[in-house]
């Protein structure tokens, strides 16, 4: 049977476009090229939402061979918690490349054709449902960031892309071993050698087992989400990377981690999670203060918008492992939010820090007289980056929090004090960079937004009224896959407590 | 008949033998003749000993008493061989550094290697085996010091000859040992000895045997501690030349020794996990950890070599039909990613400057992009990143040792990879992101060497993306040894 794949032409148009790009010598036409690209692959991934029935099942779906010898295939799907973190990058690109329209000095084609390759590997990553196809994706995601960070970035460019592969490299290739595992345990128990996510999550791995697959998969992605104390490489990586960098590293990237858990750690290895629940809760609430925390002293601004992803993320976390409709919706929205919210203020820092080549906090102050639109766009994105009700950020956290506080008090309150500090920071920076006397005499002559900048803006900002207002419209697609995916985690985790170490599965399979 | 059959099995050899007299001769009558005349009746002889080896596929024919096998293993290898000889001929065409061959003398020299490495894959005796090594070393002492005027590459080469000599030594005392316990220099005669219970001396006789050929044959693959020449005849030989010892000679070295331990230990393995693991996970490490430090490239690669080694014996402990196809899919992989990587060194020297140092290709990105992204490409695949040969070679070999259980060997084997990574980077970080000071020059692009380069690239990629192929011809390859 012969579908339309539209899954594989959403992923494979940017990485197409690329390839268009590499004759073109005209920088105007090629930089307008990718534009349209970009906003062709939004084009045709926005189907994919209407399209989407209202259930749990993997839709979209491509199966092919792709290695029969080991039983890898090219196997796209996706459901709603994967349909959104696929629209958001298709989304975010096109307002990347608008942003970096004159922002980027040196080779303009390669920083098109990394972010554009950059996007094919996320997308692949979000939608693949083979273990192997996951890795080759996730793995190549890391060589255009690397690209990017790396000749793009700012001053220590070279040692944060360093960081930030070898951070990332050392999580991936522990969880390249636990997929061999796995792979290995799948098809000695069943006889059928494959990678298919599907058909491994069927069966039930050994509770000893878990806890070591469980541990290789989750520091993979916990460095990528990140949890502290892995997030070290998170605010290198951010304050180095070109704007358009961070947004989609802060957009999209982290949410890989977050998604990494959805898609593989929950039903993989119930039990494990179960085990590590609190750990990761605590570690959560731990990212959400301390990440405030730290971000209250920045005095540059990206820095601070950095750390800020460090607590979101934490809440998202939260949400994830409170395992219940309300915490895991909310972290899904949250993902999106974040993405929003967060992506909309580096695209903001990175436009004054294009006007005056300086993000610090202090050299600041009375801009909302000088550049009142500007203000205005950075009031939007602050507020919902703190969670105002009536703006998206307050329907995640609120989920989240509720879902914390049905499964434990205790972590939901730690939580909440996340969202007081995020008004405390976001507003004292925005305070001290807004209002006050207009004293620098540097920042007497800034010219406000221009139409090329408003234009990238307007959407996100709208998306994050919309979501705000009607957030129904997401929450809808994502419940079912939700629901579905607890409901099976739990179901295992109620089955796996009547089984003993298997003891007779042991000793023939490694 | 028998002696046709017989001519037949080893018609690649032969093919490939005739080939050398024959460029030699061509260059005593054909003074002034181009150098391309050779390179053509050359690639001739190679293509048609590719020919001859896909003719006799699936046909498991034996010759001359059972001393030569032309089985799908050694028909494989052959191929392996030619392609190495072919690609880094290729190289040799369009090197600055040709002012230092003596044209038909290299081309048949490398043929005669060729030979040595052919007979290495497609014996199952040891004598024809310690003769295929001797062939092959001794073309390599002869290539090893082409640069004849260059005092360090004299030096290397004569290391490489002591070394060399040794563990030809090492080698033939450990047949000669395995002889007085099996009473036999075919394979098959001594596993028949071990299956059908040596008693306790001459199991221990065969044991030590056993250890000496590994430790002979680990000379010519550069495992720790074995390893000692390579760095500097990598650095002092020729680049094409090195590209060709680099990948062609390691792959005869594991060839000969996936033949002799799985034929031989047949049920016996546990004799040997133990000092195999420790020789791969050594190699491994010490092989990243000085490639770590080096400014040099060719000295880089050079460890790196010793590391990417380690990589492939984890294959072989893992001891069954996957880990022996992933060996022979990974000496593939790394035979066009290093060759890659070597000629692009060489697509950039000229005679005024030799490109070997890392800070010699500073910026390159912005002065000769393609070469620059040709460059971090090979070192992707080197590092193991996919969607590379390297990625998948490596996801190969690995996957073997899990499925026998060894995951600690395979989580050491990743914590190398990551290591290695950095080093790998490093090359990428010199070209993209640093700006070269001064203007630098680099040689005109070179054709034969394009032709090399674009050949090693798509092997590259394509074997990353598309592996399911070779991935199932090696392991139906393998079952005649296992």
């Amino acid at each position: 049977m012969m579908k339309f794949p539209i899954l594989t032409i959403v992923a494979g148009l940017p990485a197409f476009i690329a390839l268009i790009l590499l004759p073109i010598k005209n920088e105007r036409l090629f930089k307008v090229v990718s534009l349209i690209g970009s906003l062709l692959t939004f084009t045709v991934s926005l189907p994919l939402y209407f399209a989407f029935q209202t259930n749990s099942e993997f839709q979209f779906t491509e199966l092919c061979n792709w290695i029969p010898a080991i039983g890898a295939s090219y196997n796209l799907g996706i459901d709603g918690i994967s349909l959104f973190m696929v629209l958001l990058t298709t989304f975010l690109t096109p307002i990347i490349i608008l942003s970096s329209w004159n922002s980027v000095k040196k080779s303009m084609k390669g920083f098109l054709i990394a972010m554009l390759m950059l996007e094919t590997g996320i997308l692949g990553a979000f939608m693949a449902l083979d273990l192997l196809l996951f890795y080759m994706f996730w793995e190549v995601m890391l060589i255009p960031m690397y690209f990017l960070i790396g000749i793009w970035g700012g001053e220590r460019r070279i040692y944060a892309a360093i960081k930030f592969v070898l951070y990332t490299v050392v999580g991936s290739l522990l969880m390249l071993v636990a997929i061999l595992f796995i792979y290995y345990y799948h098809g000695g128990l069943t006889g059928d050698y494959t990678f298919n996510l599907l058909k491994i999550q069927q069966i039930h791995i050994p509770l000893g087992y878990q806890t070591w697959l469980f541990l290789a998969f989750g520091l993979s992605f916990a460095i990528k989400a990140p949890i502290f104390p892995f997030h070290t490489w998170l605010p290198d990586a951010h304050v180095e990377a070109p704007t358009g960098g961070s947004v989609i590293l802060a957009g999209v990237l982290l949410k890989m981690g977050t998604y990494g858990f959805l898609r593989f750690c929950l039903p993989l290895f119930p039990h494990a999670v179960e085990k590590f629940t609190p750990l990761l809760l605590t570690l959560g609430v731990i990212g959400i203060i301390y990440g405030a925390l730290v971000a209250m002293v920045q005095p540059d601004m990206k820095k601070l918008v950095a750390y800020s992803s460090v607590s979101h993320l934490g809440f998202v976390i939260i949400g994830v492992f409170s395992m219940n409709a309300q915490g895991v919706a909310g972290g899904v929205i949250q993902m999106v939010n974040h993405g929003l919210s967060t992506g909309a203020l580096f695209l903001l820092v990175g436009m004054i820090y294009e006007r005056r080549h300086t993000r610090l906090i202090s050299e600041f102050g009375g801009l909302a007289k000088q550049l009142p639109i500007f203000t205005v766009f950075f009031m939007i994105a602050t507020l919902s980056s703190i969670g105002l009700p009536g703006l998206n950020g307050f329907v995640g956290e609120y989920l989240i929090l509720l879902g914390a506080f049905l499964h434990d008090k205790t972590y939901a309150i730690f939580a909440t004090s996340g969202v007081i500090l995020a008004a405390v920071y976001m507003l004292y920076m925005f305070q001290r960079v807004m209002f006050g006397k207009l004293e620098n005499e540097k920042n007497k002559k800034l010219a406000d937004l221009s139409a090329r900048e408003i234009c990238l803006m307007v959407p996100i900002l709208a998306l994050i009224i919309l979501i705000g207002v009607y957030p129904g419209f997401i929450l809808r697609k994502i419940e079912p896959s939700v629901n579905h995916l607890i409901h099976s985690v739990k179901t295992k985790q109620a089955l796996e407590q009547k089984i003993d170490e298997p003891l007779a599965l042991d000793t023939t399979h490694p | 008949m028998n002696l046709t059959t017989s001519i037949i099995a080893a018609s690649p050899a032969i093919a490939l033998g005739v080939t050398g007299f024959v460029v030699v001769a061509l260059g005593l009558f054909l003074k002034n003749a181009s150098r391309y005349v050779f390179l053509a009746v050359s690639l001739l002889g190679l293509i048609i000993s590719a020919g001859l080896a896909v003719n006799i596929w699936d046909q498991n024919l034996t010759g001359f008493s059972k001393m030569i096998l032309a089985d799908n293993f050694a028909l494989v290898f052959y191929l392996l061989f030619i392609v190495s000889a072919i690609l880094s001929m290729l190289l040799a065409m369009g090197s600055h550094e040709q002012q230092y061959m003596l044209f038909p003398e290299y081309f048949s020299v490398t043929l005669f290697a060729t030979v040595g490495m052919g007979l290495m894959a497609a014996s199952s005796n040891l004598l024809i085996i310690f003769l295929g090594l001797e062939t092959l070393s001794i073309s390599l002492y002869v290539l090893a010091a082409m640069k004849r005027t260059n005092e360090a590459s004299l030096e290397s080469a004569f290391k490489y000859f002591l070394l060399g000599a040794f563990s030809s030594s090492f080698l033939l005392y450990g047949i000669a040992l395995v002889y007085g316990a099996s009473g036999g220099f075919d394979l098959s005669n001594i596993a028949q000895v071990l299956s059908a219970g040596a008693t306790g001396g001459e199991h221990k006789l065969l044991l030590i045997g056993g250890l000496l050929i590994v430790i002979g044959l680990g000379f010519k693959v550069a495992l720790f501690p074995f390893h000692m020449w390579a760095p500097d005849v990598y650095q002092g030989a020729p680049t094409p030349i090195t590209a060709f010892m680099s990948t062609g000679s390691k792959a005869a070295g594991f060839a000969a020794m996936l033949r002799i331990l799985f034929t031989v230990t047949d049920g016996a393995a546990q004799d040997w996990n133990g000092i195999l693991s420790v020789l791969a996970v050594s190699a491994m490490f010490v092989g990243n950890i000085s490639a770590l430090r080096q400014q040099n490239i060719k000295r880089m690669l050079a460890y790196s070599s010793i590391a990417h080694a380690g990589y492939i014996l984890v294959g072989i402990v893992a001891w069954n039909e996957t880990g022996a196809a992933g060996v022979i899919f990974y000496l593939l992989a790394y035979t066009f990613m290093n060759i890659g990587a070597f000629g692009a060194l060489s697509f950039l020297s000229s005679e005024k400057r030799d490109i070997v140092a890392r800070s010699d290709i500073q910026g390159l990105a912005s002065s000769r992009p393609i070469t620059a992204f040709l460059i971090a490409t090979f070192m992707f695949a080197l590092a193991g990143l996919p969607p590379t040969a390297g990625f998948m070679g490596k996801f190969y070999l690995f996957s073997a040792a899990v499925k026998a259980g060894h995951v600690w060997l395979v989580i050491l084997g990743v914590i190398n990879s990551m290591i290695s990574l950095y080093y790998y980077l490093g090359i990428v970080i010199s070209m993209y992101m640093r700006s070269s000071d001064k203007t630098e020059t680099y040689a005109r692009p070179n054709i034969a060497i394009a032709i090399s380069l674009a050949l090693a690239v798509t092997a590259s990629l394509g074997l990353g993306l598309f592996p399911s192929f070779l991935m199932n011809t090696f392991e139906k390859v393998v079952s005649v040894i296992l």
